[in-house]
């Protein structure tokens, strides 16, 4: 099999490439290779579209901004608060 | 115990900070009662070394660094132990996204969610998905996850840390998106 065709029916590390490409640089010839990959194949297209739309989400859910929903209970923060106090007294 | 610093006061700290600080854990160890403890040891390790902040980042910084060390230790401990299993079933499970030849097996090629692309963001039913998807994984896998892609933590720090070559390092990255892009399509109607 040519290196061509190697390329472009290996949708394993053409997600492989895909997710690296997003945290990191990849080669030239990484990027051609997953360029000419993505030209074909329409489903790691896809996987390419849903994975960075994933990163987006995570990172909007777990944004301190918006975890405001989260909350330790009131108790808990009383005793920790006390246990606090407790602790500046002692020394 | 001498607390004239200004930029330091310990008995404001759980009004300011608990809540943040449990968010913060909360979200990276996925256990409510572990969470609650490193908020308090947070608090605590930080009473101790309170003479030793130098102001030079804020109050906050300075607490959620040390709250991330302590992420950082149950992650390894976490990681030596039960979740060999873990990661063995995982990797079972995604050793069959492909094909002998690279090709996607049929019943896990990806199709389009079922959910408007342009306004997921707000989809509070489509984030409760996300959230659960991304507790079943892995602790190793969640621990370089999320420290990748919510801390930016450079790729050398995050391997020094949890103590993954860099070779294993990008095939956890690879696979976690896998299984988690394969949850949501499960679990997403």
């Amino acid at each position: 099999m040519s290196e061509l065709k190697k390329i472009q029916y290996n949708c394993r590390k053409a997600t492989f490439l895909i997710e690296k490409r997003m945290i990191d640089k990849i080669t030239f010839r990484e990027a051609i290779e997953l360029r000419i990959h993505l030209a074909g194949c329409s489903v790691c297209k896809l996987f390419d579209q849903q994975s960075q739309l994933i990163n987006k989400m995570v990172r909007q859910l777990f944004a301190p901004a918006n975890a405001t929903g989260i909350k330790l209970d009131d108790t808990y923060k009383q005793q920790l608060h006390d246990r606090i106090e407790e602790e500046i007294n002692k020394s | 115990m001498l607390l004239t610093d200004q930029q330091v006061n310990p008995h404001k700290w759980v009004e300011n900070y608990a809540d943040y600080l449990y968010a913060y854990a909360i979200t990276r160890i996925r256990d409510e009662e572990m969470a609650r403890d490193l908020v308090q040891e947070t608090f605590l390790a930080a009473l101790e070394r309170v003479d030793k902040f130098e102001g030079k980042s804020s109050e906050r910084t300075w607490l959620t660094a040390i709250l991330k060390n302590k992420i950082i230790d149950t992650y390894r401990k976490k990681s030596q132990g039960i979740v060999d299993n873990d990661i063995e079933k995982a990797e079972r499970e995604q050793q069959d996204f492909f094909e002998e030849d690279g090709h996607w097996s049929p019943h896990r090629r990806p199709s389009a969610f079922g959910v408007d692309e342009h306004d997921p963001l707000h989809n509070k039913e489509f984030n409760r998905v996300l959230q659960q998807c991304m507790q079943k994984l892995p602790a190793l896998w969640l621990a370089v996850f999320t420290m990748k892609h919510l801390d930016d933590e450079p790729t050398d720090a995050i391997c020094t840390e949890l103590k993954v070559s860099s070779a294993n390092f990008w095939v956890i990255i690879h696979r976690t998106k896998l299984n988690l892009r394969a949850c949501l399509q499960k679990n997403w109607i």
